[in-house]
């Protein structure tokens, strides 16, 4: 009888044990990475890995998919460099900024948007996201097709110096973790129960008395606000702000970032943020255009692994064994 | 009387669902809305409980309007309804599906600062629940896992979860088991002494034995009303369930 008890409780502590050790050996990598990496390829992989994460928290836990992202990662962009290239206000409080700012125009988009569902609601994110597009193109703070360049790093908290890249890529990790508890924690919360029971079923969430607008108003700014950090971090680390990211096709690029690493995964867009981000860094320089071999992986995915890279991980017979198994609807 | 409903009527293009339909639902007694496939039953339903807004006619909650209110803002004023087609979140265990029920009565649905343990408190009256409908051994599994008949429990259990003052079920013991009729006939007896119950149900038996009144549905409208035996003697109802009066 103890014997069994204690099989028990091992077999039960064995997922949780295999699970710290994956993810201390995932931060100990990302601690050393540097040292045989370029510090800004990485720090890219970073901020879309985390722009990728909060996309997720409303496809893969509200069910909604948005396919207007691009206005809160490039508007936060924007709103950092301005704030510290223009106003000289420190790193920190320009990402603050571009976190508030994007929070801002998640609500005011999500406004409109949640009163529609499937395709409708992600034609009004697009429709939303194009019209803050031309904005950023006539508006004079943005500079039009040049962007604001030169955007100063400065040091944090008055102290350390961002210019230098390994200071800037542990600032970015540090955000990037930070980032990555905030999702954690909204996912794994009450609140995070809710939204993954409207994404089961919203009807019958209505039913039980939950004003499930409210809830996904609430989860679309959540998103809008960490994808603005993601933003705000890549207007830091690239030092410009352009046009580019504020485009629909970057929404597009982010919906294919979560779809290869796998929605409803925690980590699946950190995977498949470096593996889009790895295709055009090492493409770039191909007479080969990069986007028809990010179309051909994409539709590789779709056809083969439909759960995405670490979604067919976790429903894998090791995956499983380790405690990772993954329900999902496909 | 807990729940009315005055010339309800739904349109739908040029077609009536419903049809100058009053409805009046009393505390402490089932109701049971009965007719033939196709009589507006559902319709009716989704009336009540806002789903659909109705083209004409009034619906009062414990004597207040709910004509232009929202479905969940009804759900909150305790007008809870189960569903036709099981309505579960299938990802969820039967545990989680109980608790998420729980969990806005219980202010525990918008804290997203806390811990998914935070949860745990409402495991006691999660689990006295599943024990009321015989789910206690696949507290665990996934809604997904379960048999139809047993999602339909869980569904009933998920109901009662919001303590509701009005119940609206609609073919409770539809795909279920001869084990589960009785024993869900028994939960909705025991309900229906502190709540008012109307039910849509094909299985006559139990409405012959658990309901207190009985509204027959034909084409959106009212057939008869009454008792089960006086309806069931009525023979404009016997032509519309059997297409003869003499059946």
């Amino acid at each position: 009888m103890t014997l069994t008890f204690e099989l028990q409780k091992q077999k039960e502590r064995t997922p949780v044990v295999a699970q710290t050790v994956f993810l201390g050996l995932g931060l100990v990598l990302l601690l050393l990475a540097p040292l045989f990496f370029y510090p800004v390829f990485l720090m890219k992989i970073l901020c879309f890995a985390l722009f990728a994460c909060a996309f997720n928290l409303l496809l893969g836990y509200t069910g909604l998919l948005s396919f207007g992202h691009a206005a809160f990662f490039g508007g936060a962009a924007y709103f950092t460099a301005h704030a510290v290239k223009e106003w000289g206000v420190p790193p920190e409080l320009g990402i603050l900024v571009g976190v508030v700012g994007a929070a801002l125009l998640g609500a005011v988009i999500g406004f409109f948007a949640i009163r529609r569902q499937g395709i409708y609601f992600a034609m009004i994110t697009l429709a939303l996201a194009q019209m803050f597009y031309f904005f950023c193109l006539q508006a004079e703070f943005t500079h039009g097709e040049d962007g604001i360049q030169s955007v100063p790093r400065g040091h944090l908290f008055g102290l350390l110096d961002l210019s230098q890249s390994s200071n800037m890529y542990y600032f970015v990790l540090a955000i990037f973790v930070i980032g990555i508890a905030i999702i954690w924690r909204i996912i794994n919360s009450p609140f995070g129960m809710i939204l993954k029971s409207i994404r089961e079923n919203e009807t019958r969430a209505i039913s039980l008395g939950y004003s499930v607008r409210n809830y996904k108003l609430a989860a679309f700014v959540m998103s809008a606000a960490l994808t603005g950090l993601a933003g705000g971090l890549k207007a830091l680390v690239f030092q410009f702000a352009t046009l580019t990211d504020v485009g629909w096709q970057m929404s597009g690029e982010v919906i294919l970032m979560t779809l290869l690493g796998g929605i409803g995964t925690l980590i699946g867009p950190l995977f498949g943020a470096a593996l889009v981000v790895t295709l055009q860094n090492y493409l770039a320089t191909s007479e080969f255009p990069v986007t028809i071999i990010t179309g051909v992986v994409f539709m590789a995915c779709v056809l083969l692994f439909r759960r995405g890279i670490v979604g067919e991980f976790y429903n894998s017979r090791l995956g499983r064994r380790l405690g990772f198994e993954h329900r999902q609807k496909h | 009387m807990v729940l009315a409903a005055r010339g309800l009527r739904r349109d739908f293009g040029g077609f009536t669902a419903v049809k100058d339909v009053d409805l009046d639902v009393h505390h402490a007694r089932v109701h049971a809305l009965i007719g033939p496939n196709g009589a507006g039953k559902t319709t009716v339903f989704n009336l009540l409980t806002k789903f659909l807004q109705p083209t004409h006619g009034t619906i009062t909650l414990l004597g207040e309007d709910i004509t232009n209110t929202a479905p969940d803002k009804v759900a909150r004023m305790g007008l809870v309804r189960s569903f036709q087609i099981s309505a579960v979140f299938p990802h969820l265990t039967v545990l989680d599906n109980v608790r998420v029920a729980l969990q806005r009565p219980n202010r525990l649905a918008t804290q997203f600062w806390k811990p998914l343990s935070a949860l745990d408190a409402l495991n006691g009256k999660a689990d006295q629940l599943i024990r009321s409908v015989g789910l206690e051994k696949e507290r665990n599994a996934l809604a997904a896992d379960l048999s139809y008949g047993r999602k339909r429990v869980l569904e009933i259990a998920t109901t009662l979860a919001l303590d509701p003052k009005v119940l609206l079920l609609d073919e409770p013991m539809a795909g279920m088991g001869h084990e589960d009729v009785g024993m869900v006939a028994e939960i909705i007896r025991e309900v229906a002494r502190e709540r008012a119950v109307l039910m849509v149900e094909h299985n006559l038996s139990v409405v012959a034995t658990l309901c207190h009144h009985v509204t027959v549905l034909q084409r959106g409208e009212i057939l008869a009303e009454g008792d089960y035996a006086s309806v069931s003697d009525d023979p404009r109802v016997r032509t519309a369930y059997m297409g003869t009066e003499e059946a």
